[in-house]
């Protein structure tokens, strides 16, 4: 039988829950690096017992945590993040150039083929590699130096390249999502890159239809259709037939388009989730209730899911890394607040349960199937 | 010998239990007891300072014999009292955050 690994990032430390296939009994396994921010942990898939972990302090900075074991033991690797070349500025919140300055890796991706190579998605807006399982990390610098890098500017919480996907067709293309710059393609492996943006429409921006400006929260694909793109952006639920080339709003019937996370069932390419947040103003779920929406048909009709979650008084968030999938039939389904809960589906939405109720703020989510 | 503390999250990525003990060659200053306790814990660079600049992390200070010395030069000559091990060089992390 298939068990399940879910790697979870707190404010303060990072959590391992493991169960069987059934999803009904859990192992909770942590807190490690305890105190520390973890912005994201993520496995290989071609080797899932190794692990990446971003470990972040006010204090002290970046480290990068290598485990082989699953989680059991873990090494520091590298942490030093060092732009190409001249650094150069991009907008502040009061519209003057700022220097491009490293703050934190938000997020980890590792190969598709390859356990030693790594992407690492940070704040200030980069994008790095390491080809060597973490110990150096080279910046394509391409993504930077496209043209608007100077342009760019951070959201509320930073500028930061937060989303990163490998197309599993095509090793040369990855897209990713800057807040506040918006969502960017390569076709040669990082190099160089280009904005996907057109069909977005942010009113919060001077020109609602900028080629960049847009605060994408989160993308999505299904690995067996690539060309197919789910957005949730700050307002607005976005669709991409094109690998981003054009963009199309599917919000529907939601009962609001902002939010963050959005994924994708590992089975059913049509089926996404989203999980409706009131306002940018009022980070919580609408009413006090707190529901995963699910549209079978790629957008437009969405229902609404409360089996088992929370529908009084619930005022957490849900941030954008912090939804994932495991692969097993039905899909599962966990998600992560920033009151500390992870809740799970095992069937595909239907029913919710907390796997554990009171960690820390809940900063990501991802799991592994392992067999 | 140079005696060294650490604020507790960075002894425990350094798997350190207690105070550095270090062999400094030369001057003994802010600059080369870093460059020994980095040599002997590749994991703390950048945790103290910063990479590209050098500089002491923010919220980060750096104590002796009752004297903050983080705003001194990294190249000024440490006390005396620490230079014979009688006082450590103490890295303290700022009260801050939640």
């Amino acid at each position: 039988m298939s068990n399940v690994r879910v790697l979870v990032g707190t404010r303060k430390g990072a959590f391992i829950l493991t169960s069987d296939g059934k999803r009904e009994h859990w192992n909770v396994s942590g807190p490690h690096f305890a105190g520390w921010e973890m912005y994201h942990i993520k496995g290989s898939p071609v080797e899932p017992n190794r692990l990446y972990a971003s470990q972040s302090s006010a204090w002290s900075g970046q480290v990068i945590q290598r485990s082989n074991d699953g989680g059991q033991t873990w090494e520091p690797v590298g942490n030093k993040f060092v732009y190409e070349g001249v650094a150069g500025t991009h907008q502040w919140y009061d519209g003057t150039p700022h220097p491009w300055e490293f703050k934190r890796v938000w997020h980890l991706e590792p190969s598709l083929t390859d356990p030693d190579t790594v992407y690492a998605g940070v704040e200030d807006a980069a994008f790095f590699k390491s080809t060597d399982g973490g110990q150096n990390w080279q910046e394509l610098p391409g993504l930077r130096g496209h043209g608007s890098g100077p342009r760019w500017q951070p959201g509320a919480g930073g500028m930061c390249l937060h989303t990163i996907l490998l197309d599993p067709s095509n090793p040369d293309r990855i897209f990713i999502a800057i807040s506040a710059a918006g969502a960017f393609r390569t076709d040669d492996a990082g190099q160089t890159w280009q904005p996907i943006n057109k069909g977005l429409h942010s009113e919060f921006i001077p020109e609602p239809t900028a080629e960049v400006g847009h605060c994408v929260h989160r993308i999505a694909l299904h690995k067996s259709r690539p060309n197919v793109l789910f957005m949730q952006k700050h307002w607005d639920v976005m669709r991409s037939d094109d690998a981003g080339d054009s963009w199309h709003e599917i919000s529907g019937n939601l009962p609001t388009d902002f939010g963050f996370v959005i994924d994708v069932n590992a089975n059913e390419p049509e089926t996404i989730y989203v999980v409706p947040i009131k306002s940018d103003a009022e980070h919580f779920p609408p009413e006090g209730k707190l529901r995963v929406y699910r549209s079978r048909t790629g957008g437009n009709e969405w229902e609404a899911l409360t089996n088992g979650l929370p529908q009084s008084d619930c005022y957490v968030n849900v941030l954008r890394d912090a939804m994932a999938v495991d692969s097993l039939d039905k899909c599962g389904v966990y998600f992560g607040t920033t009151g500390g809960q992870v809740y799970v589906s095992s069937d595909a939405g239907d029913n919710w349960a907390p796997i554990v109720r009171d960690l820390p703020a809940v900063l990501s989510v991802e799991v592994q199937t392992l067999e | 010998m140079i005696r060294v503390w650490l604020p507790g999250h960075l002894r425990t990525l350094a798997n350190i239990d207690g105070e550095v003990q270090l062999e400094v060659q030369g001057a003994v200053t802010q600059r080369s007891v870093l460059d020994a306790l980095e040599l002997r814990y590749p994991m703390l660079k950048g945790t103290i300072r910063e990479h590209v600049t050098g500089k002491r992390r923010s919220f980060l200070r750096f104590f002796a014999c009752q004297e903050d010395l983080s705003h001194e030069s990294p190249d000024a000559p440490l006390p005396d009292a620490v230079v014979s091990g009688a006082e450590p060089f103490l890295v303290v992390g700022a009260i801050a955050g939640g």
